[in-house]
């Protein structure tokens, strides 16, 4: 789903925030990106969510070169991938519901199978009774399931969350991260990026460790086919 | 770790339907056809909830409409009034000095078989100068005089009633060039140069107008960059979730839209306010002057055609605007 030969991301004036980082995230994988801050998690993110462009190597998701990706064609690669960020990245001027059925709207849907589908959305985060709500009025660990809800609510092949338990106390993380599971065995390839050990050795899953923009550690490595 | 991709690989059989995946060519258009009215409902949306500021652009672009409208109804109104000035209208055919009456008998004949050509009545010189001598103040200058000066005139009109300027003046032309005639003068040349006038302002105010319409796309550009701006972190988040540049602009070019269709509701009131204030003091003047005119206001089809404008003014200041500002708003 994920393959990186070789990338390097530099940014203009800087040292090289990402130098000569390989990695392969086959489908249907789950899989936790750490290091500490400043180590090109972000980076990484931002790579594969095509807000910043490969400087060298090669990226491709789903065998899309993200190099020569035309920029008319960014939105329609972000809508096969979904996006949990770390501040919910929520609009507070509309509820609930017409928050998590952006994706869909965005996308052409129509009314009817929306409303269908933002629901099943919102009650497997555990949210249904508050469609009506607006975020400001939920709780930080509640914004963050809204935010779970759109990042997965157009069923996208692949979902990134950049430090979505960032904020929150264990109990809550715990709960974020079972639901990431939970979209991982219904198939949806899933890459968290995480500085969070004590989730890391809860959730015994894959790790891609960063360190000053190189792999430092990558229990992938050698699985890629 | 093995254990692991073998679960991997049984997932990826599991059938899993994405994002337009089974729903056909038809779904997309349909949804496309439904975002319209939710894009151009939620702009209006928008500019209800605000309706101070939405108000004050709408009336600052309802006076930039209405400004070249009025003169607008003020030009027709002139034309209307001044129709029909220029039928019916005389030529006078001044003789040359010295003619003897066997003279000008003549000259008449020769008129007379000018082609298109009816003399109405011919004035002789002591005519001529009894008239000017029942006008106050002349009497003590004439008196001075010791032989009559004024030539005799011959009025002349068109056969074919409805001669148009152009008309009038070949005719004229032609009644010249008699012999025994000094010079003819259509008497309403001041009718041909009020015409000319008229023109000159009708064109004046589509230039007016231009400018004016300029300017309706500068305020609505200016309002929706704004508002653009204002809106950046949701531009964003509909960039990061896969929102192309048309579904984002959309709401911004209704909004556009609804402005310049707000002001030219407003520049159709206040015209007819204008007319409505205007309509007796007019209708008295006409009547002082024993004429049925009266004041023309705005039609059906300036009112299309300002609401049109407006609303499609309103479109481009807005796309102008967008286009630029959107592009320069990325997800960081």
């Amino acid at each position: 789903m994920i393959r990186f030969d070789h990338v390097s991301k530099r940014y203009p004036g800087q040292r090289d925030a990402l130098c000569d980082v390989s990695m392969h995230l086959p489908a249907g994988e789950l899989a936790f990106l750490t290091g500490h801050s400043g180590a090109g998690k972000s980076t990484l993110l931002k790579l594969i969510a095509l807000i910043e462009r490969v400087t060298r190597g090669t990226a491709l998701i789903d065998n899309v070169n993200l190099a020569t990706l035309r920029r008319q064609r960014i939105p329609w690669l972000r809508r096969q991938m979904g996006i949990v960020f770390q501040n919910h990245q929520l609009l507070y001027d509309r509820s609930v519901f017409d928050n998590v059925a952006l994706p869909l709207v965005v996308a052409g849907y129509r009314s009817t199978e929306l409303g269908r589908r933002v629901r099943a959305a919102l009650k497997k985060v555990g949210l249904l009774e508050r469609e009506r709500a607006m975020p400001i009025t939920l709780s930080g660990g509640e914004q963050q399931r809204v935010g779970i809800a759109r990042a997965v609510v157009h069923r996208p092949k692949l979902l990134l969350a950049d430090e979505p338990t960032g904020n929150l106390d264990p109990e809550l993380s715990a709960e974020i991260m079972e639901l990431f599971v939970q979209f991982h065995q219904v198939g949806t390839t899933v890459l968290v990026a995480t500085h969070d050990i004590a989730l890391l050795k809860r959730f015994r899953y894959p790790v891609i460790a960063l360190a000053g923009g190189r792999v430092a550690h990558d229990d992938l490595a050698g699985e890629s086919a | 770790m093995i254990v692991r991709r073998k679960r991997t690989r049984s997932q990826r059989g599991e059938p899993r339907r994405g994002p337009g995946r089974g729903r056909g060519w038809a779904a997309p258009l349909l949804g496309w056809l439904e975002e319209h009215p939710r894009a151009a409902l939620a702009s209006l949306g928008r500019l209800w909830r605000n309706p101070g500021s939405t108000l004050m652009t709408a009336l600052v672009i309802a006076i930039a409409l209405a400004l070249p409208g009025a003169l607008w109804i003020l030009l027709t109104n002139t034309q209307a009034a001044s129709e029909g000035w220029d039928s019916g209208a005389a030529i006078s055919v001044y003789l040359e000095a010295d003619l003897n009456e066997q003279a000008v008998a003549e000259v008449e004949q020769a008129l007379a078989g000018i082609d298109g050509a009816t003399l109405v009545r011919t004035i002789s010189d002591d005519e001529a100068l009894a008239e000017f001598r029942e006008m106050a103040g002349f009497d003590a200058a004439l008196a001075e005089l010791t032989d009559n000066p004024l030539p005799y005139v011959v009025v002349v009109e068109p056969t074919a009633t409805g001669a148009g300027a152009t008309e009038l003046g070949d005719l004229a032309d032609r009644l010249a060039g008699v012999t025994g005639v000094d010079r003819a003068q259509v008497d309403l040349e001041w009718v041909q140069r009020l015409h000319a006038l008229l023109a000159l302002i009708e064109r004046g105010i589509l230039l007016l107008a231009a400018l004016l319409g300029a300017g309706v796309l500068l305020i609505v550009g200016n309002t929706i960059r704004l508002d653009v701006l204002n809106r950046r972190s949701e531009i964003e988040v509909i960039k990061l979730i896969g929102g192309t540049d048309a579904f984002i602009q959309r709401p911004f070019l209704y909004g556009g839209f609804w402005y310049g269709l707000a002001g030219g509701i407003g520049a159709c009131g206040l015209l007819i306010l204008l007319t409505a204030l205007l309509a007796t003091p007019t209708a008295e003047l006409a009547e002082a002057y024993g004429s049925g005119f009266r004041l023309q206001g705005l039609g059906a089809r300036e009112a299309a055609f300002l609401l049109l404008g407006g609303g499609l003014l309103g479109l481009i200041g807005a796309r102008l605007a967008v286009g630029r500002h959107l592009r320069a708003i990325e997800p960081a």
